[in-house]
């Protein structure tokens, strides 16, 4: 294969970009003002996150 | 990651002159990415995509890896970088066992069920990771290093975790144990009992002297366990992978018209709010592309983008993208991969982390194999 890493590096960039694209193209925008605590620790709040390791409720 | 084999293992060196004004680009690029999410999306994701940036800066930049570590056990007993491995893991247990006892509404372990799938899953797993020679957070540091292998691998992987969640539910009720978690004080000393004796195995059938790491490995274990707490202070659940790769290839199927609403997994209520909000707010999915992007980063710093791409033969590609479908796929119905699983998992006393170890490195000693037959092998 020709080329160098900068080729392959760009196109991981570009995965990025469309993975960011595929909310903007649904609408789908981040709401700052909702955003919860910035740490979880001490915020009284209970973790939401996903994990890998949960099981679907 | 960057291959260093044409420098002896050692970093690229600096190019002074004409390194600097890139070297301060990236610094500021790096900075401008965690402030846009910051403000875009809330304070609490800007700092997520600042730890996503620092574990993929310190995966390539110090060279830690997996994959690679558990080959050199495997092919040469050489056991410095699992030991970092074990270390770093350790260093989080420390940490994360009193965190989670004594903020445990706030904060979650990463703890899930022994099981078939779980056990077949992991061995899967195990076997995959070495035939691209690298795992869930591997794959990632790989692609945004310009590996071409990784980078191949890498939507497969996304696309496998998709389906692999998907199924979730069907694998699980073929056996499937009550969760064990191990707790407080006790649960702390075994599992720091158990890391140490995997350790003392490793060191007593590796060569003389096998137990000293080099101050890279022991520095990358620190700094990564560092991040790792972070990371559970910051979001409340531990480090992990696989679920944001999954969700990323959910919301292409949504784009590309598919409905989710009756999938087992994608449709509960919480992936399906997931699949409505911005990729910005789901953990996972920060970390991930913060660790795609410091590993970029730290290869463009080092110019080691200018690598050229290997040469290799057209079944080592088919190989790469089913070895990253079957990652995804597989380490879904492991609980997770070598982060979420094995070092999230261990790090907060869940059982099937310590399951998921066996397993893995049983299907890795078949992948080891593999990679000369696939075509692999050439390329390093």
């Amino acid at each position: 294969m020709t080329g160098t890493r900068k080729i392959t590096a760009t196109l991981a960039l570009a995965f990025l970009v469309a993975v960011l694209a595929l909310d903007l193209a649904a609408g789908i925008r981040p709401d700052p003002f909702a955003a919860p605590p910035i740490l979880a620790l001490g915020s009284g709040a209970a973790a939401s996150g996903a994990h890998c390791s949960a099981l679907p409720d | 990651m960057t291959d260093h084999t044409l420098t002896n293992g050692q970093a690229a060196p600096a190019r002074a002159p004409r390194a600097w004004p890139r070297r301060s680009a990236l610094i500021l690029a790096g900075l401008a990415v965690v402030f846009a999410v910051a403000v875009l999306a809330g304070a609490r994701y800007g700092l997520l995509m600042l730890i996503g940036l620092g574990f993929g800066m310190v995966l390539e930049g110090l060279r830690f890896g997996f994959a690679g570590p558990w080959r050199a056990v495997i092919l040469r007993r050489d056991p410095s970088a699992t030991l970092a491995q074990l270390l770093s893991i350790g260093l989080v247990a420390l940490a994360a066992f009193p965190l989670l006892a004594g903020n445990g509404g706030e904060l979650v372990g990463a703890h899930a069920p022994v099981g078939f799938a779980m056990v077949g899953g992991a061995f899967v797993f195990g076997a995959a990771m070495q035939v691209v020679l690298g795992c869930g957070s591997g794959t990632l540091v790989n692609a945004g290093s310009g590996n071409p292998v990784g980078l191949l691998a890498l939507p497969f992987f996304a696309i496998g975790s998709f389906f692999g969640a998907d199924h979730l539910l069907w694998w699980t009720s073929l056996g499937t144990a009550p969760i064990v978690v191990l707790q407080g004080v006790s649960g702390l000393a075994i599992t720091l009992g158990a890391l140490a004796a995997v350790a003392a195995l490793l060191i007593a059938r590796g060569p003389r002297g096998a137990w000293r790491l080099p101050p890279r490995l022991i520095a990358a274990a620190v700094l990564l366990a560092a991040l790792a707490v972070a990371h559970l202070a910051v979001a409340g659940q531990p480090w992990g992978v696989v679920y944001g790769l999954g969700l990323w290839a959910a919301k292409g199927a949504v784009a590309l018209g598919a409905d989710l609403s009756g999938s087992a997994f994608w449709g509960t209520a919480q992936h399906a709010a997931q699949l409505q909000s911005s990729v910005l707010t789901d953990v996972t999915s920060l970390t991930n592309i913060g660790i795609i992007l410091g590993a970029f980063g730290i290869a463009a710093w080092r110019g080691g983008l200018a690598q050229r791409l290997p040469d290799l033969p057209m079944r080592a590609w088919i190989a790469a993208a089913i070895a990253g479908l079957l990652l995804g796929y597989s380490s879904r119905l492991a609980f997770g991969c070598n982060v979420g699983a094995l070092f999230s998992g261990i790090s907060t006393g869940s059982l099937h982390g310590w399951a998921w170890f066996a397993a893995a490195f049983a299907g890795s000693v078949l992948g080891v194999r593999l990679r000369g037959p696939l075509g692999l092998e050439a390329r390093t």
